[in-house]
């Protein structure tokens, strides 16, 4: 025991890490490898039989290939939100500084239904995408749309704190030797925001890879075109194919480890360098 | 004179530290087109949409049974969700902020987790446990306990996808104020639960209204992991979001806009009370995230 | 109260905190733990205090064994280097913190509570702050709230963790001898831990040097600097000179390898020669510095500087410039092989 803790007077280490192992190990724990223990009965040629399907494959090409869409344009407009917020003032900005955690708050079906409606061709938004003969609602569009939504406040919220931290004097320092708003920025800012950005990226992708809720009311779900793993997975188990639900959902759990740890590496990195 | 013109020279030659007014401008209308696309719109029609046929409609597929008893059902879940979080996060926090053991960081990483599973993963693992097909599902059968297609199951789906947030809200806070406070009260005669009452919680009080803020948010509006272990059961295991989905796939979409405009509602007041936390916080110098 | 400590031992995975320890802490006395940091001064405090436990060893207050007692038990004042304050209670609450948590049998009434919180403030001066919050005290207050909390519960040892470590020269210079004042007035038997020698000296009765985990010296103020046990001590209080007895054979009285310790104002400076054991050597730089003067002088035939110290009158009597030829002499040497 005393090799395992350092003494401390305070009470109750045995009670609080006793009872977090226990209902880790209940809720999380046993749980997930149960998902590992069923794959087994499969065997290895049977889970490379699911995983290597055409009809996962496809889902897992749109599952990435629209995280990735969502999450660049999260990059994109998250860094401009971030800095409006961070550096100017403007009326209603508290306001607007609040409702940025929308998508985190707003349960993930009411995004849906609320995109699918606005997206759809006769929606507010979808008319004028209509008039040019674009489909965004139940096309690949309409889920990037989605996870756009889902993924927002991500590079926001990573991206503010490191900005706000940007002393006002390095920049004066830049400026005073000579250099122009563009180059300090290029030069001086980015540099220090770009891990927190990269990190925000990271996040909102991760978190895009597993969305449910908000992407199948606008993805029309047509297999091969716009099914999404997740959804997949709730296909099997619908047809009461457990083996194979679980050989996707396992492949689907080894991507998010992998982004996990990725995601730890970047923050790890980001904030080495955010040390002054 | 000169005093004038060594004037005009420094205003002149002044340091720019900030975009031109057109740059800002642009910046400005970008950021906030952005954001009332994505953010306000969406939020705007919601209501719009549940009033669309007028108020009486709206009231009316409220009051419906099916309705309230996904309404009870929600709440139910998050009673149940929220509190067993809450005492698993308090005590994970305890013993990781206050204490030195072998494999700390590990756990921290591990109490993640369900963070960076799917949703529909997360409902999946219990049905594999669970269900008829699953490890403990013929014994479950045996004895006539039905955990999914059921309310338990619903809850248990609940508590692992809500699992980390008030965790991970108070470690990085109570890692921050480390244990001097708590030394000096058992130093001044405290006992363990004197301590924690008088002086540990009282100091993390905002971090922890803020985790269980979030954590309700989420545990009243999970849909994935939800979905795949209830079954859809009208008015047995349906929960407000799953009613939503039902409602909307039967093109029933003022009731189903009604019902979800009360989980706009209630993610609108989960945001204010969160701006509320971090303002409290923020004044009371309680740090809310620990240090960064 | 009495402490008594008797080989006392303490490890930090391979790092040896404290190394067979050994200690009398008279009832009544003011004691200071000295010692560079990381020598494990704050350690043995804290296993004092009940806040670590020694790995072996006996701890005995009055003779009895309490090692196994719990800290809150153990009727001990602590005074946290950074005071450790409860940041969201009032100057009042904190004070009246150890009063409030007694078992219900013992706790004093409100109004009770109340006359000894407020009596307590008083003694350390500072009753007009009690609706006052932490947060808005200069570190001083702090630092004399910290010690009314800890006096609240009428502990048997008080003990004190750098207690004032965090605070600015002046500040520190008035609250060592505001400390001492009260400690002269409650008589509690007290126990500090600083790194500041000046400190260590002025304020307590007797000082316990250590290093390295080690007890160095045990001794009056006095002592520790009049006649130090150690070439550490000798380094660590104080200015000292050193020779190597390969060169200055004369002053150690030694053929082997041995250094001698001279303190700076234990040398006669003269320009005379008055016997043969008197160095030749001359002043790279003479400076008054108030009441005393420094002076360096280069020994002739090696490269190493002399710091000297001498009074104003002795100057006076005597005066030099950068450049003299002088000759030095120790007045009192200490050799250690």
């Amino acid at each position: 025991m005393a090799q395992f803790r350092a003494h401390s007077v305070l009470p109750g280490f045995n009670l609080a890490l006793g009872f977090t192992l226990l209902y880790f190990s209940l809720i999380v724990l046993i749980p997930l490898s149960a998902l590992f223990f069923k794959t087994a009965t499969l065997g290895w040629d049977g889970f490379v039989d699911v995983a290597s399907s055409e009809r996962v494959l496809a889902s897992l090409r749109v599952t990435f290939f629209t995280s990735f869409a969502a999450a660049v344009i999260n990059a994109f407009f998250g860094l401009i939100v971030a800095w409006v917020l961070v550096r100017y003032s403007f009326p209603g900005k508290k306001l607007v500084d609040a409702l940025v955690d929308l998508p985190f708050a707003l349960p993930t079906a009411v995004a849906g239904i609320v995109l699918a409606t606005l997206y759809a061709p006769n929606g507010w938004l979808g008319q004028y995408f209509a008039a040019y003969d674009i489909k965004v609602a139940y096309t690949p569009l309409g889920i990037v749309v989605a996870l756009t939504f889902i993924g927002l406040p991500f590079v926001v919220r990573t991206v503010q704190p490191v900005l706000a931290d940007v002393e006002a004097e390095v920049e004066e320092a830049a400026a005073s030797l000579g250099a122009g708003r563009l180059d300090v920025f290029r030069r001086v800012i980015f540099p220090a925001i770009y891990p927190a950005l990269l990190t925000g990226f990271a996040l909102a992708f991760a978190r895009a890879i597993g969305e449910y809720g908000s992407v199948i009311f606008i993805a029309g779900n047509m297999p091969y075109i716009s099914e999404i793993t997740p959804l997949l997975i709730v296909a099997k188990l619908e047809q009461y194919d457990y083996a194979g639900a679980t050989a996707i959902a396992v492949l689907m759990l080894l991507i998010s480890f992998a982004l996990l740890l990725s995601i730890n590496a970047l923050q790890w990195w980001s904030s080495r360098r955010g040390a002054r | 004179m000169s005093l004038t013109t060594n004037n005009r020279i420094a205003v002149n030659t002044r340091i720019t530290t900030t975009e031109s007014k057109p740059v800002i401008g642009l910046l400005l209308i970008v950021a906030l087109t952005y954001l009332v696309l994505f953010l306000g719109l969406p939020l705007y029609a919601v209501f719009h949409e549940a009033f669309s046929k007028g108020s009486e409609l709206y009231w009316s597929a409220l009051k419906e049974a099916d309705a309230l008893s996904a309404i009870k059902l929600t709440l139910l879940v998050a009673v149940i969700a929220v509190p067993a979080n809450l005492v698993f996060g308090i005590a994970a926090a305890w013993a990781i902020a206050k204490f030195e053991f072998k494999g700390k960081s590990l756990l921290i990483t591990l109490i993640d987790l369900p963070f960076a599973v799917s949703p529909v993963v997360s409902g999946l693992v219990y049905v594999l446990l669970f269900g008829a097909q699953g490890w403990l599902g013929p014994w479950l059968m045996e004895h006539d306990i039905k955990l999914i297609f059921a309310v338990p199951g619903i809850v248990l789906a609940t508590i692992f996808v809500t699992f980390p947030f008030i965790a991970r809200e108070l470690i990085p806070l109570m890692q921050a104020q480390g244990r001097d406070e708590e030394e000096a009260a058992v130093s001044l005669g405290a006992s363990g639960w004197q301590t924690f009452w008088r002086v540990t919680l009282p100091n993390i009080k905002w971090g922890l209204l803020y985790g269980v803020i979030l954590c309700n948010a989420r545990a009243m509006g999970e849909f994935g992991a939800v979905s795949v272990v209830s079954g859809h059961i009208r008015g047995l295991t349906n929960t407000m979001p799953l009613h939503v989905e039902i409602l909307y796939n039967e093109y029933n979409f003022v009731a189903a806009f009604a019902v979800a405009s009360l989980l706009a509602l209630l993610a609108l007041v989960t945001l204010g009370v969160k701006s509320l936390v971090e303002w409290q916080a923020q004044r009371s110098g309680e740090p809310l995230h620990g240090a960064h | 109260m009495s402490i008594s400590i008797e080989n006392l031992n303490k490890r930090f995975g391979d790092h040896v905190a404290l190394n067979d320890i050994n200690l009398e802490v008279k009832s009544g006395e003011l004691l200071a733990l000295l010692g560079p940091s990381g020598c494990g001064k704050t350690t043995l405090l804290r296993i004092i205090g009940g806040l670590d436990v020694a790995d072996s060893g006996k701890l005995l207050v009055n003779g009895l064994d309490i090692a196994q007692r719990d800290a809150r038990e153990r009727n001990v004042g602590f005074v946290f280097q950074h005071y450790a304050l409860f940041r969201h209670m009032t100057v009042f609450e904190n004070v009246a913190f150890g009063l409030r948590v007694k078992p219900r049998k013992e706790r004093p009434s409100d109004a009770e509570i109340k006359r000894r919180v407020t009596h307590l403030l008083q003694l350390v001066q500072l009753d007009w702050v009690a609706d006052r919050f932490p947060s808005q005290l200069s570190g001083g207050q702090r630092q004399r709230i910290a010690l009314a909390r800890a006096l609240a519960v009428e502990p048997k040892i008080l003990l004190l963790d750098e207690p004032f470590g965090a605070l600015d020269a002046k500040v520190r210079k008035e609250l060592r001898r505001w400390l001492r004042q009260l400690h002269d007035e409650l008589h509690i038997t007290s126990v500090f831990v600083t790194h500041d020698q000046e400190e260590a000296l002025e304020v307590a009765d007797r000082v316990v040097v250590m290093n390295h985990g080690k007890v160095e010296q045990i001794g009056s103020p006095d002592e520790v600097y009049a006649t130090p046990a150690s070439p550490f001590v000798y380094q660590f209080i104080g200015n000292v000179n050193l020779f190597h007895s390969r060169i200055h054979s004369a002053w150690t009285e030694q053929h082997g390898d041995a250094v001698a310790y001279v303190r700076p104002h234990d040398i006669d400076i003269s320009h005379t020669q008055q016997d043969n054991e008197a160095l030749a050597g001359e002043i790279k730089l003479i400076r008054a510095v108030g009441a005393i003067v420094r002076a360096e002088v280069a020994v002739a035939g090696s490269d190493e500087l002399v710091e000297i110290e001498l009074s104003r009158e002795r100057f006076d009597a005597e005066p030099m410039v950068n450049g003299d030829r002088v000759f030095i002499r120790p007045r009192q040497v200490r050799v250690f092989e």
